[in-house]
């Protein structure tokens, strides 16, 4: 009975997953499993394959071994559009904004999977079309009016400054709805007040959607303040996994992350 | 409200495409108008649809594809086909032209559009190419020698299928299928990571913009006594490409405005076939040196009458595309 409630609480499962390019192994034999509403950080050295891992998650890659799970779907060899259809939505490392539309219309984009009227619709400018792009319009300016970003509607996403930018890419990636979202080091950057406001932001949007957040991040503070629980990544494997203070004191991160620093 | 606003604009440009037509109309069949005149302005017209159908692909989804005399060839030898040894009406060979162009486009767009930037670019002046040279070799449609046909092309005609082209596209344009297309242009991992089927929008601007093409093609053909395969060499699929570029890449408006300058410059020019392509040549060099974002740049014509609120058509930097 006990053991039901985990499995249905469990959201995305990752089984011995692994990336192979070429002779190089970028990412092995990894197991991670996140609950739902968990809110997860994953470290490690530069180069030891976080944003593959993501890019594995997100169908970017295909792995060539093992299995994710999302919800107790197989993911594995579905184009990365499907993923985020399935519920996984991410940010990226560096800001990938559509930079010559509006802020407006780049929350439009990410609702363009739900809508329902086609492109005849469009076309002949049918009312189920006039229809469908107000109810886009409208669900698009009350979401960013959560972020504050209704100022800057008709702006251009080039225009706004760099931290607005952040958020608007990370407003984007919640307007597809998803269960899980990844943030690829949403601090990178950052000053100080907007790593703070940042974090801020990050507990504000998991209250607020009921979200599973997966994010990697260097900052130490911001992974140590926000995380609950964290996986360390070197050289394409997990070398640790556990609580903000368990992994502060693990001997393996020391010396694979940290240790650079204590010598 | 925005409803009631889109349908007030367009009404006003129905109202103004009806304008033109019936000046254009009364001046041909008052006679103020000679034969070479009304042959120019057919030119200018055909020329409209082959920019504007490539401004979809390259300005608005950002796929550079360069073998659209490819699309223009099937359009007009399928067209051509249709009224001269079927029999059968224009109207009908026109609708052929466009979607035996259209088929084309999915055939060639589904295996070509996984390929980006200059691949793509390669593998469709790779298209053109075959395109021209299997004509050549069909005895069925004349061979080298080319093909009679007759002068069908008529104002009306080329005129509305202009009027319908750019209705189309800019419907497709400002919509969410647009939205897409455009993200497509400006990121392709976000829009892929944004739940977009970016596979599915860049073959669907294809087929439509090979559409319009195949259109153009039918008319193109009904508005000479002859067509022959060297006319859709990889020289037509440039004179396409720079009407769209010299434009601005990614204004529609742009596209036309461009199509319908350089149609006049190089009908003019054939008065000095030598220094022709000299001259033609110029104008691009000075224009890519001091505009080199384009005529327009990115904006519409609309949006030098409204300020404020920016019209959502497609914009970009045109340097980085072609770059």
């Amino acid at each position: 009975m006990g053991g039901n409630m985990m499995e249905n609480k469990q959201l995305l499962k990752v089984e011995n997953v692994g990336i192979q390019f070429g002779g190089l192994k970028a990412v092995s034999n990894t197991n991670v499993e996140i609950s739902k509403g968990e809110l997860v950080g994953l470290i490690g050295p530069n180069g030891a394959g976080k944003t593959t891992f993501f890019n594995l998650l997100t169908g970017v890659y295909v792995p060539t071994e093992g299995n994710i799970f999302l919800d107790g779907k197989r993911l594995n060899g579905l184009p990365p559009y499907k993923i985020t259809r399935k519920g996984i939505s991410r940010t990226f490392q560096n800001i990938r904004l559509f930079n010559e539309l509006s802020v407006l219309d780049n929350v439009k984009v990410a609702y363009h999977s739900n809508s329902k009227h086609g492109i005849i619709s469009s076309i002949f400018r049918l009312p189920s079309h006039f229809n469908g792009e107000r109810e886009m319009e409208e669900m698009a300016i009350d979401f960013l009016k959560i972020f504050n970003l209704d100022g800057y509607l008709y702006e251009k996403a080039k225009n706004l400054p760099y931290g607005q930018q952040r958020r608007l890419e990370i407003a984007r990636a919640l307007a597809t709805q998803p269960k899980l979202l990844l943030l690829d080091e949403p601090a990178a950057g950052m000053n100080p007040n907007e790593t703070e406001e940042l974090m801020n932001l990050i507990s504000f949007i998991r209250e607020r959607f009921h979200l599973t957040v997966l994010l990697i991040e260097h900052d130490m503070q911001l992974v140590m303040g926000v995380c609950e629980r964290i996986y360390v990544l070197d050289h394409g494997q997990l070398i640790a996994e556990g609580s903000p203070s368990e992994i502060r004191n693990n001997p393996k991160v020391i010396e694979a992350y940290l240790g650079e620093e204590v010598s | 409200m925005q409803k009631r606003k889109q349908f007030k604009s367009f009404y006003i440009y129905i109202f103004a495409a009806i304008i033109v037509f019936a000046i254009v109309q009364f001046l041909i069949s008052g006679q103020f108008m000679n034969d070479f005149y009304i042959n120019t302005l057919m030119v200018i017209v055909i020329n409209i649809i082959l920019a504007v159908s490539l401004h979809l692909v390259i300005g608005i989804t950002g796929q550079f594809s360069i073998g659209h005399a490819g699309f223009l060839a099937i359009g007009a030898y399928s067209a051509a086909i249709i009224t001269m040894k079927l029999q059968l009406p224009f109207a009908l060979s026109l609708l052929v032209g466009g979607i035996a162009a259209a088929v084309a486009g999915l055939i060639i767009g589904i295996p070509s559009l996984r390929l980006k930037g200059d691949y793509l670019a390669i593998a469709t002046l790779g298209f053109g190419e075959i395109v021209r040279i299997t004509l050549l070799n069909i005895n069925y449609v004349g061979g080298a020698s080319g093909m009679l046909v007759d002068n069908l092309t008529t104002w009306p005609w080329a005129f509305w299928c202009m009027v319908i082209t750019i209705l189309v596209i800019v419907n497709f344009t400002n919509s969410t299928h647009g939205r897409a297309c455009i993200s497509i242009r400006e990121n392709e991992i976000a829009a892929d990571a944004m739940g977009i089927n970016t596979t599915y929008y860049k073959v669907m601007a294809f087929v439509i913009g090979a559409f319009f093409a195949g259109v153009a093609g039918g008319l193109y053909s009904h508005n000479f006594y002859i067509i022959s395969p060297g006319s859709f060499g990889f020289m037509k699929s440039f004179d396409i490409l720079i009407f769209v570029v010299l434009g601005g890449l990614g204004s529609l408006s742009g596209s036309v405005i461009a199509a319908i300058l350089l149609s006049i410059v190089s009908t003019f020019l054939q008065d000095y076939p030598e220094t022709r392509m000299i001259i033609y040549s110029l104008v691009l060099i000075l224009m890519m040196i001091f505009r080199p974002q384009g005529l327009l740049g990115t904006k519409e014509i609309t949006s030098f009458f409204k300020k404020g609120k920016s019209s959502d058509g497609g914009k970009h930097d045109g340097k980085q595309t072609v770059a």
